[in-house]
């Protein structure tokens, strides 16, 4: 079944600065000065490639705090 | 054949133990934000659920195989009631009450993503409960003057939970690891 | 040019007699034709976030004037109550909202606003509260009405989805009600009578000054969008030459050097700035002060208004604000100037509300217009007349 594209989407009331979804998906997330991810892509929630999803989900799950979630990229316009 | 279940009763119990101790330590340290010789964070928060997991699966073929062990005595509601037990009750009871409570950490963090982090953190915390409750009984039940290996092993196990948590209630446990303002918090409910 | 500057709409005090009642499809047909947008600070289209409301939602009325430099909300509550409940209940009925709040910010004297709910047995229930910067956004707003910390929520689940209650809500500020409750009298074609076409209507400017000699008469006038940022100081008696910015929004907001005094304030008009007319606080710099302290000390206090949240809110705008400080000082490292580049740009995105995003767009906006006064503070010099240190 194929699926859309997903976004991978901090949750900022949850994140801690942990730092695992960085290790885990460094092309996407790198960490600043105090430790918290910032997106490489200027993108606040980045769009995920294909050939990263595995990666993303790992990433997702490493999370100790439950703040990342993938999401559809397409989201509705209010 | 008894003997045999028995053996493998005993056995799975140890490891099970040494299973939760890594447990117990790679949760602290995960919570501490540091990374360890190059597993990463990530590392020690993936080889802390699969000791967990582990442990979880040895306890499962632990209280099984005592449960067809005749030496045992064990019947079925001593696997879920504690303290109802032939043979000695008060470890046993313990041993029953260790893992009720870890039926509960273990689904609950199964489904950590449908109850949310609160509800899971606040689960989590019994297992500084669950382990020396697991310890007790792994003394209690596991030892006699003929097994101070068993006695060497649990009281090195239990050496390194103690640093493990002293370390957790310093103050240079910090942040995380890193140099930055701690996040306020809310305290429920508001005023 | 012959002008008339404050057009009273909302602050005439008239008596406008009982709000009509319009069903939700005619509500939203007259919000749509009127191009009535919101009067909080983000500038949506009223209609559009009316018509994605869901079912039978909670209203809420935003009076919390947690914009610092703004009295607007104030000022409309005490002179024009009625209008305010009159926006909220004519959504209420014409959504069937289940419950329809009022919340009031600890500024503001709740007091003739209660009143008007006791005289006409409102069925709006007013939370007096208390609450900073923050304390305005719409879902830290929600959490407060419904007893949490009033901290905002992870956007991905907007309040116009689950708000109070966990119902649907639509949360609108005080003067967007009160526009709306005139709209709903006298229709689209009087609404769009005055202001501009893309941008109709009037709107409430709070005027102050950093010195009492730049705006001897700080205050609350109500001017027709699209009046021009020279008009309405003119109009309040600021002596032009003695301001060196005007600060347009609020303190997420955009300075606007003296070049730009034709401006007209209209979402169009001062697009070109990057500015938008925001809460409708303008603040007006004297001269004398040094735009660099006062742009470090507004920083400082974002940063300290922080909810405290967010990892990267809550370390990296102390940081900026320190940054800028530093720049403030004369003859400061030249790196300073890179390293507020940096932190603004770390500042933005990253966070479960836009505080952040404000923050580092005023810091930007400050490095911008007064990026000469940033190379006369690294040779050492202040441009400021008898300038700060």
């Amino acid at each position: 079944m194929s699926r859309g594209a997903r976004r991978l989407h901090v949750d900022w009331t949850r994140c801690d600065g942990h730092g695992s979804c960085a290790e885990l998906l460094p092309e996407l997330l790198a960490l600043d000065d105090w430790g918290f991810p910032v997106s490489r892509t200027g993108e606040r929630d980045p769009e995920v490639p294909a050939v990263l999803e595995r990666h993303a989900r790992r990433a997702q799950k490493a999370c100790p705090l439950l703040a990342l979630r993938l999401i559809p990229a397409v989201t509705r316009a209010p | 054949m008894s003997e045999a279940l028995w053996a493998l009763g005993r056995g799975t119990g140890v490891v099970a133990l040494v299973m939760f101790t890594v447990t117990i330590v790679l949760g602290i340290l995960g919570r501490s934000g540091r990374s360890v010789a190059g597993v990463g964070r990530f590392g020690v928060t993936e080889v802390h659920r699969t000791a967990a997991l582990t442990g979880t699966t040895l306890v499962a073929v632990h209280v099984t195989s005592l449960f067809f062990d005749p030496y045992a005595q064990l019947r079925l509601v001593d696997v879920v009631f504690p303290f109802l037990g032939a043979y000695r009750p008060l470890w046993l009871g313990l041993g029953t009450l260790a893992v009720d409570l870890l039926l509960v950490v273990v689904t609950v963090s199964l489904l950590r993503e449908k109850v949310g982090p609160r509800v899971f953190r606040t689960v989590h915390w019994a297992t500084y409960a669950l382990w020396p409750i697991a310890l007790a009984h792994a003394v209690g039940n596991g030892t006699d003057r003929t097994s101070s290996w068993l006695l060497a092993l649990a009281a090195a196990c239990a050496g390194t939970v103690v640093v493990a948590v002293g370390w957790r209630l310093s103050p240079s446990y910090g942040e995380r690891g890193w140099s930055r303002t701690p996040r306020r918090l809310p305290s429920w409910p508001s005023p | 040019m012959a002008l008339t500057l404050t057009t009273q709409r909302l602050l005439a005090g008239l008596d406008h007699g009982p709000a009509p009642r319009l069903t939700a499809g005619g509500l939203v047909d007259l919000v749509e034709a009127s191009g009535l947008t919101g009067r909080g600070g983000g500038g949506f289209p009223t209609a559009r976030k009316i018509r994605s409301i869901g079912r039978r939602p909670v209203v809420v009325g935003n009076a919390m004037e947690s914009e610092y430099l703004s009295r607007k909300d104030a000022v409309l509550l005490r002179t024009a109550p009625g209008l305010v409940l009159d926006g909220l209940e004519i959504l209420a009925s014409a959504l069937r909202a289940r419950r329809v709040l009022l919340a009031v910010g600890h500024r503001i004297d709740p007091g003739r606003v209660r009143e008007e709910v006791a005289v006409r047995r409102s069925p709006v229930e007013v939370r007096h509260l208390a609450g900073g910067f923050v304390a305005g956004q719409e879902s830290a707003l929600v959490n407060r009405l419904d007893g949490r910390p009033g901290l905002p929520g992870d956007p991905l689940v907007p309040v116009r989805e689950r708000g109070v209650d966990g119902r649907p809500t639509l949360v609108v500020n005080a003067e967007t009600l009160a526009q709306l409750a005139l709209l709903a009298r006298y229709g689209a074609d009087w609404f769009r009578s005055v202001g501009t076409s893309e941008d109709p209507g009037t709107f409430l400017v709070s005027l102050t000054g950093s010195t009492r000699d730049v705006v001897p008469h700080p205050g609350v006038v109500e001017v027709p969008r699209g009046t021009s940022l020279r008009d309405v100081l003119n109009g309040a008696g600021t002596p032009v030459q003695r301001a060196r910015a005007v600060l347009v929004g609020g303190y997420h907001g955009t300075w606007l050097p003296m070049a730009a005094l034709d401006a007209p304030l209209s979402r169009g008009g001062l697009a070109p700035y990057g500015a938008t007319p925001g809460a409708g606080v303008l603040h007006v710099l004297d001269r004398r002060a040094c735009p660099l302290r006062t742009s470090a000390d507004v920083a400082s206090y974002l940063a300290r208004e922080s909810a405290g949240q967010c990892g990267p809110c809550l370390n990296g705008l102390p940081r900026m604000a320190d940054t800028l400080a530093r720049l403030a000082v004369r003859g400061a490292d030249p790196r300073l100037s890179a390293e507020v580049e940096r932190l603004q740009a770390l500042a933005r995105g990253r966070g479960a509300c836009a505080h952040p995003d404000g923050t580092a767009h005023f810091v930007a906006s400050s490095m911008r217009v007064f990026a000469g006064h940033v190379e006369a503070h690294l040779r050492g010099e202040c441009h400021a007349l008898g300038g700060a240190a």
